[in-house]
């Protein structure tokens, strides 16, 4: 789980400290949550309210793992949240701090 | 024009999901959001053109229009629901005296902004501060990439007036603006002049279906695409697609084949999508200023929070929607029977086939159609034809409504149908 998550061009390191972007506001809803950049005027969906757990975490985490531990994410699905994240930094809504 | 659904917004929406995936996002969607992700604000019902598909029947202002404090305070509210961005429309919102003072507002309260214009104020000096101001999109709306096939629908000089405006847009430094075009017989097959018109300027093309709403019934006949256009259309979609914004309004042609055009593909009326028109009414979505899809009014208790949430009209919208006639059809789980808005303003029933089906079920259903319901909401200028019609002939178009519908029932006057 210390492989660097890469998507795209944008490196994603799990071991570091991240943070939910300060351009992108999170609007709560059934499914998890709308995330709206506004520097790039894109949304997106947080599509697990763990998910929206973890985004709003990260800040308070040393590293991404201990954000997905604090939000209990069990250990058969880190993969996929660690996939998931990888896409938010690459998209920019997460950026390392 | 207006929008239905945004551009980049839906259609370039990344989803960045986790496996463990109870529900499909569609699903969630179906059962409408805690606010809209894509909120129509039409400011005002002027307009200086009289386009003749104009959506919202537009033309002269509404009296009874939401005054500045007003819009500040539907502003206020959006802020407060978490509504990111709207797409402002009329009309021309640009005729009203307190547009820019609105723009303002709302983005210095967190609400973006993208309006639609035909780009009759969008003067150098004001593309130099759009330019610099934040959160602010524009569209420009061009339905025809000569002079000769625009002018024909929006209007004589409307298409200078547009190339002026990208022109001061591009030369202001604002790139990515939508240039705007709703699809007709007489446009389609100019898309890829359309793409190199957007290239020209440094903008972003933006397509969306024709509706038979507002003034679009009268020409909707004679304008929309033919079956043979749209199938050229989707092949165009599917090749160009992701480099072109849609607002979502194509998805009744993914019938036409298994690879699904980029976006929600769902109706998202008074799910997703909703309408706020001059006079503070709320519509399920822009192409449905009508009665039967009248939620409420900003302007009652609770405002338009209230209506968002509990209008007794989103909570049916919201509910589970049956296929009806269609359900049978193996195309219906691609196509979801298409637009609501197109079936109503055609007078077919919203459980039936979208008139534009690719299948042909609802040339059928047309045929049996005796009278289309029409809205009462119309501000078209009275004693003067809308724009050039497109065949120039004497009298009006064979099949259009001075023939074939009755006045509306409040045009008494003896006068009435001779417009």
């Amino acid at each position: 789980m210390t492989t660097p998550g890469k998507a795209g061009s944008v490196e994603f390191h799990p071991e570091r400290g991240y943070r939910c972007s300060p351009r992108v506001a999170l609007r709560p809803e059934p499914f998890g949550a709308l995330a709206y950049d506004f520097g790039t005027r894109k949304l997106s969906f947080l599509k697990t309210p763990t998910l929206v757990e973890v985004v709003r975490g990260l800040e308070d985490q040393p590293d991404v793992h201990t954000a997905l531990d604090a939000a209990g994410v069990p250990a058969d699905q880190r993969a996929a949240y660690l996939r998931a994240l990888a896409g938010l930094a690459e998209a920019g809504t997460i950026e390392p701090r | 024009m207006t929008d239905v659904l945004p551009g980049r917004a839906v259609t370039g929406a990344r989803a960045a999901g986790a496996t463990p995936k109870p529900r499909k996002l569609v699903d969630h969607f179906k059962e409408g959001l805690t606010s809209p992700i894509c909120l129509t604000w039409e400011l005002t019902y002027a307009c200086n053109l009289s386009c003749v598909h104009c959506l919202s029947s537009s033309g002269r202002r509404d009296p009874r229009e939401l005054s500045t404090a007003e819009c500040k305070a539907v502003l206020d509210e959006l802020e407060r629901m978490q509504v990111f961005y709207v797409n402002i429309g009329g009309g021309e919102p640009t005729v009203r005296p307190d547009f820019w003072e609105l723009v303002e507002y709302a983005v210095a309260h967190h609400v973006g902004v993208k309006f639609s214009t035909n780009g009759v104020k969008l003067t150098p000096e004001r593309a130099r501060w759009l330019a610099g101001t934040d959160y602010v999109d524009v569209q420009i709306s061009l339905d025809g990439a000569t002079a000769e096939v625009n002018d024909a629908v929006r209007g004589p000089g409307s298409y200078d007036t547009a190339m002026r405006a990208m022109r001061n847009l591009a030369d202001a430094g604002f790139t990515g603006f939508k240039l705007s075009v709703v699809m007709t017989r007489q446009n389609i097959g100019q898309l890829d002049q359309f793409a190199e018109i957007a290239d020209t300027y440094g903008a972003q093309l933006r397509i969306t279906r024709l509706r038979p709403s507002g003034r679009g019934a009268d020409v909707w006949d004679e304008l929309h695409p033919t079956i043979e256009q749209q199938r050229g259309l989707y092949d165009w979609l599917l090749a160009h697609g992701e480099q072109v914004l849609t607002g979502d309004s194509f998805f009744h042609l993914n019938a036409l084949g298994s690879a699904p055009l980029p976006g929600l593909n769902l109706c998202g009326a008074g799910r997703v999508v909703c309408l706020i028109d001059p006079v503070g009414d709320v519509y399920a979505c822009p192409f449905a200023i009508h009665q039967e899809f009248l939620a409420g009014n900003v302007r009652g208790e609770g405002g338009f929070a209230r209506v968002w949430a509990e209008s007794e009209l989103f909570t049916r919208l919201r509910g589970p929607q049956t296929g009806g006639a269609c359900t049978s059809c193996s195309a219906y789980d691609s196509c979801q029977g298409g637009c609501m808005a197109a079936k109503f303003f055609t007078g077919l029933p919203l459980d039936g086939p979208d008139p534009e089906c690719v299948k042909g079920h609802g040339e059928q259903a047309l045929r049996a159609v005796v009278a289309a319901p029409r809205s009462d909401v119309d501000h078209s200028r009275r004693g003067r034809r809308a724009a050039v019609p497109v065949e120039i002939s004497f009298g009006p178009p064979a099949g259009s409504p001075e023939r074939a519908r009755p006045d509306r029932a409040c045009d008494t006057s003896p006068l009435a149908g001779l417009r």
